[in-house]
């Protein structure tokens, strides 16, 4: 059944699916988690703070960006990030910020939401003696977070962390909307050049899923590493 | 060097959980607290270096009020030691980081100074052997020598246990009661939550008898343990020294 198919399209096609669209899913999936992670945390501790004020703006923050569907998500802020950022700094006219930029920007506010949601489950997850006996030797709010609270709970979550890093990676090909060449932008577009939609199509999908699979293997063989340690 | 003075505190809108306490430790003196369960010591013990509020009252530390909002109370509890009941050593580190952290974080001092000091409070509990694993693979009594060690490398002015030994096994309670009891011969102040009455007739100097969030008795301990004044007193004792 695959006589009428042409496999050789690939072959002819890796560099540029690999060097180019691969390694721009990897950089996104890269700096999205990092943002998305350190964004995430503040978030959590800001819902944690014990501030009622801060903690109603990060819980509604949370709650709008899981309430929208990410497409449409990445679409507003290709729009709107120029005028976001005319109107911070001043500029008489919409600053240009790049696909590459918006797209990073919207990833990480987005993720943020739900590395929140783990971070804050990581960080109650820690009992209450450990910060009283970080703030017993005399250390600040800040320094019992950093030093004590947030390590103890980025190991206890890491494996929940890199899952939700695993559905980025996933999701990272939505960017497909701005025109950007990722991963599967790349074999759209040589599945269209060439007309040779399945072929691409298909060996995107065998691509995500061993990539998606063997992470997640990892995960789970660390998941065991961490908890014989604990 | 430890003054509370009509000190009342609640947990929510109605539970008082201390009633009007007023106490004081002087330096280099050892005040056992003890007490049936939730007569409210450990609470007592956790408001003197402010890790429990206090609503009413006040409480001096070294000269310093501790429920003062302008006091820095990062830097005043630096000053004073204090040992949990579940140790609280942190499992992500190793023992001799445990005891250099607040050294470099809190205190300021160089990593080898930390480290120097580290190892000779280690060596001074017996453990110096273990300087390089982590809490986790310890036992009990010598996990809390190790935060008895972590505490002292902040050059306390005073220390804190809040029931250092309640849980331990009966095995390892010994262990610990004896690096306390070098300690309290040292001269150093120190105010315990313990239900060990063995080690309050060591070294104790005075005993303070809570009950329902009262101090109902604070008594030199020869007068504690020779005739106590309360019933309640009378009954506790009757009751922890019976076996």
């Amino acid at each position: 059944m695959f006589a009428n198919f042409d496999f050789d399209v690939i072959r002819r096609s890796l560099g540029y699916l690999f060097l180019d669209g691969m390694a721009f899913t990897l950089t996104l999936t890269g700096l999205s988690a990092l943002g998305g992670i350190i964004f995430g945390t503040l978030i959590a501790l800001m819902r944690l703070s014990g501030f009622k004020v801060l903690g109603r703006i990060a819980g509604l923050y949370v709650d709008f960006m899981r309430s929208l569907p990410l497409v449409l998500v990445i679409f507003w802020f290709y729009f709107l990030v120029p005028y976001v950022g005319q109107w911070l700094t001043g500029a008489s006219r919409p600053i240009s910020v790049g696909a590459f930029t918006s797209a990073l920007v919207t990833f990480i506010m987005f993720e943020a939401a739900y590395f929140s949601e783990i971070m804050r489950a990581g960080i109650q997850s820690i009992s209450k003696g450990q910060p009283a006996a970080a703030n017993a030797l005399g250390m600040t709010y800040a320094q019992t977070m950093r030093y004590v609270v947030l390590p103890q709970a980025f190991r206890n979550m890491l494996p929940v962390l890199l899952t939700q890093t695993i559905v980025l990676f996933q999701d990272t090909s939505l960017v497909y909307v701005l025109s950007m060449p990722d991963f599967l932008g790349a074999a759209s577009k040589v599945a269209q050049r060439d007309g040779r939609l399945v072929e691409m199509y298909l060996f995107a999908a065998v691509v995500y899923f061993t990539i998606s699979c063997a992470a997640s293997f990892a995960v789970r063989r660390l998941q065991a590493r961490i908890s014989i340690v604990r | 060097m430890i003054e509370i003075n009509h000190v009342n505190k609640w947990y929510g809108p109605t539970f008082q959980a201390l009633k009007d306490c007023t106490t004081k430790v002087a330096k280099g003196e050892v005040v056992v607290v003890c007490g049936p369960s939730g007569s409210g010591k450990s609470t007592l013990i956790k408001c003197v270096n402010a890790l429990e509020p206090i609503q009413e009252g006040e409480i001096i530390l070294d000269g310093i009020k501790v429920n003062d909002p302008k006091t820095d109370l990062p830097k005043l509890r630096a000053r004073v030691g204090m040992v949990f009941q579940h140790f609280e050593l942190f499992p992500h580190l190793r023992i001799i980081e445990n005891l250099c952290l607040g050294q470099e974080k809190v205190l300021g001092r160089s990593h080898d100074e930390a480290m120097a000091k580290g190892a000779k409070l280690l060596d001074r509990v017996g453990l110096k052997v273990h300087a390089n694993k982590y809490p986790a693979e310890l036992s009990g009594g010598q996990q809390q020598r190790v935060a008895i060690a972590r505490a002292l490398a902040m050059d306390p002015i005073a220390m804190l246990f809040d029931e250092p030994t309640s849980a331990l096994d009966p095995e390892m309670i010994s262990e610990v009661l004896d690096v306390m009891v070098d300690l309290a011969r040292e001269g150093m102040t120190m105010m315990v939550v313990t239900h060990e009455m063995g080690f309050a007739r060591k070294v104790a100097h005075r005993v303070i008898f809570m009950d329902q969030g009262e101090i109902v008795e604070d008594a030199l301990k020869d007068d504690f343990f020779g005739k106590p004044r309360s019933d309640r007193a009378q009954k506790f004792l009757s009751k922890i020294l019976s076996h």
